[in-house]
C-alpha cells in the first residue's frame, strides 16, 4: 500500500491533510530536500511538491526522474502558480524531441 | 569515418558482415520504435498540458477558500478543523506497458466511513467556506492523481525516446558506416592479395617451363654429339629435326 505526500507551506499543504494525504509543512528549501530525501525511501509513490519550493530543489528531484516511483509533482502553492509546471513538461518535451516543439508558440 | 582497427582477414570479413546485418536490422527496428514512443509522447505531452492547466485553475480556487476560510476563522481553530483527517487515501500501483516502458498506474481508494461526509470537524465553529474548499479540493484529487500518473509517464518516455534517439544516430552515422568502411577495406585488401597470389604463380609457372626447356635443350645436344660419327650422320639430323620440332613445339605451347 503506497502513500500521497505533500512538501509545501502550511497554509498550502493544509487542506491536503483533510483530505487524507500525508503533508509536511515547512518553508525551508534546505529542510523539505531533507525530507524528500527521506520519504522517497518510504513507500510514497507520489509527492507533490508547491512551486515555492520546488524550485529550489530541483536538482533534488531530478534524481527521482527517470525512477519508476515516487513520481515527484510540482503544484502551485497558494501564492499562485510560478510555471515551474509547465516548464517542467516543456523539458520533459525537449529532452525527448531535442526541441520544444509542442508549446513554443503558447507563452 | 576511421575504420575499425582489425585484421583483413576472411573470417573477420564474416564476423564483420555479420555484425553489419544485425546493426542495419537494430537500426531498423530502434527507429520503429523511437518514431511510434513520438507519436505516444506527443500526444502525453500535449494531454499532460491540459490537465496541468486544469489542475492549476482548480488548485487556486481551492486556495481561494481557504483563504477566506481562515480569514473568517482563527488560525488555530482552522488548524484543530483539519488537524485529525476523517478520510485516509490508500494508493495501489500498478504497472503498464509502454512501448517496453514500464509506467505505473495509480489507482486510489479513500478510506472514509461516508463518502459524503469527509469533514473531519463539527460544524459549530467552522466556516462554511472550509467545507466548499475540502469538497472542491476533493474534488479535484482525482485530477490531481491523473497528472501524476502522466506527468510520471511522460518522465519515463522522454528518458526512454532520449536514448533510443542517441541509439539510432549512433547507429546510423557512426557504427553501420564504420562497419560498411571496414568490410570495404577488408575486401579490398584479400582482393589485392589474391591478384598478387596470382601474379607470383604466373612468375613461377615461366621459371619452371624455362628451366624444363633448358635441360631437354642440354639433352637433346648431349645426345646429338654422341650420335655424331659418319655412320650416323644420317640419323643424328632426324634428331636434330626432332629437337627442332619439340622445341617449337614446347616454345609455341606457351
Amino acid at each position: 500500500m503506497y502513500k500521497i505526500g505533500v512538501i509545501g507551506d502550511r497554509e498550502s499543504v493544509l487542506g491536503f491533510k483533510a483530505v487524507g494525504l500525508d503533508v509536511f509543512p515547512t518553508d525551508d528549501p534546505s529542510e523539505a530536500r531533507k525530507t524528500l530525501k527521506k520519504i522517497a525511501k518510504e513507500d510514497f509513490a507520489i509527492i507533490y511538491i508547491t512551486e515555492q519550493i520546488y524550485q529550489y530543489i530541483m536538482d533534488e528531484v531530478a534524481e527521482y526522474n527517470d525512477q519508476r516511483l515516487p513520481a515527484i509533482i510540482p503544484i502551485p502553492g497558494k501564492e499562485g502558480s510560478l510555471g515551474i509546471g509547465i516548464t517542467s513538461v516543456k523539458q520533459s518535451v525537449e529532452r525527448a524531441v531535442g526541441a520544444d516543439i509542442l508549446f513554443g508558440g503558447d507563452n | 569515418m576511421e575504420r575499425l582497427n582489425v585484421n583483413p582477414t576472411r573470417m573477420m570479413l564474416s564476423t564483420l558482415k555479420k555484425r553489419l546485418s544485425t546493426s542495419v536490422r537494430g537500426h531498423k527496428l530502434l527507429k520503429d520504435k523511437r518514431d511510434e514512443l513520438m507519436k505516444e509522447f506527443l500526444e502525453l505531452a500535449r494531454q499532460n498540458k491540459e490537465l496541468r492547466d486544469e489542475v492549476e485553475k482548480q488548485l487556486m480556487s481551492v486556495y481561494g477558500s481557504f483563504s477566506i476560510a481562515s480569514a473568517v476563522m482563527s488560525k488555530e481553530n482552522l488548524e484543530e478543523a483539519l488537524m485529525y483527517p476523517k478520510q485516509g487515501v490508500e494508493l495501489e500501483v500498478g504497472s503498464q506497458n509502454v512501448m517496453s516502458v514500464d509506467v505505473p498506474v495509480f489507482k486510489f481508494k479513500t478510506t472514509a466511513e461516508d463518502p459524503t461526509d469527509i469533514y473531519p470537524y463539527g460544524y459549530a465553529d467552522t466556516s462554511g467556506e472550509l467545507d466548499l474548499a475540502l469538497d472542491d479540493l476533493s474534488g479535484i484529487f482525482p485530477l490531481m492523481l491523473q497528472l501524476a500518473a502522466k506527468e510520471k509517464e511522460a518522465q519515463m518516455l522522454a528518458a526512454e525516446l532520449e536514448r533510443t534517439r542517441r541509439r539510432v544516430n549512433a547507429l546510423e552515422y557512426v557504427k553501420i558506416p564504420q562497419l560498411e568502411m571496414t568490410i570495404r577495406y577488408i575486401r579490398m585488401k584479400l582482393d589485392e592479395n589474391e591478384r598478387g597470389n596470382q601474379t607470383r604463380l604466373m612468375k613461377v609457372k615461366d621459371m619452371i617451363l624455362n628451366e624444363a626447356i633448358k635441360e631437354r635443350r642440354e639433352r637433346y645436344e648431349k645426345a646429338y654429339k654422341e650420335s655424331v660419327n659418319p655412320g650416323d650422320l644420317a640419323r643424328g639430323k632426324r634428331e636434330a629435326a626432332e629437337y627442332e620440332t619439340n622445341y617449337d613445339q614446347f616454345a609455341g605451347g606457351n
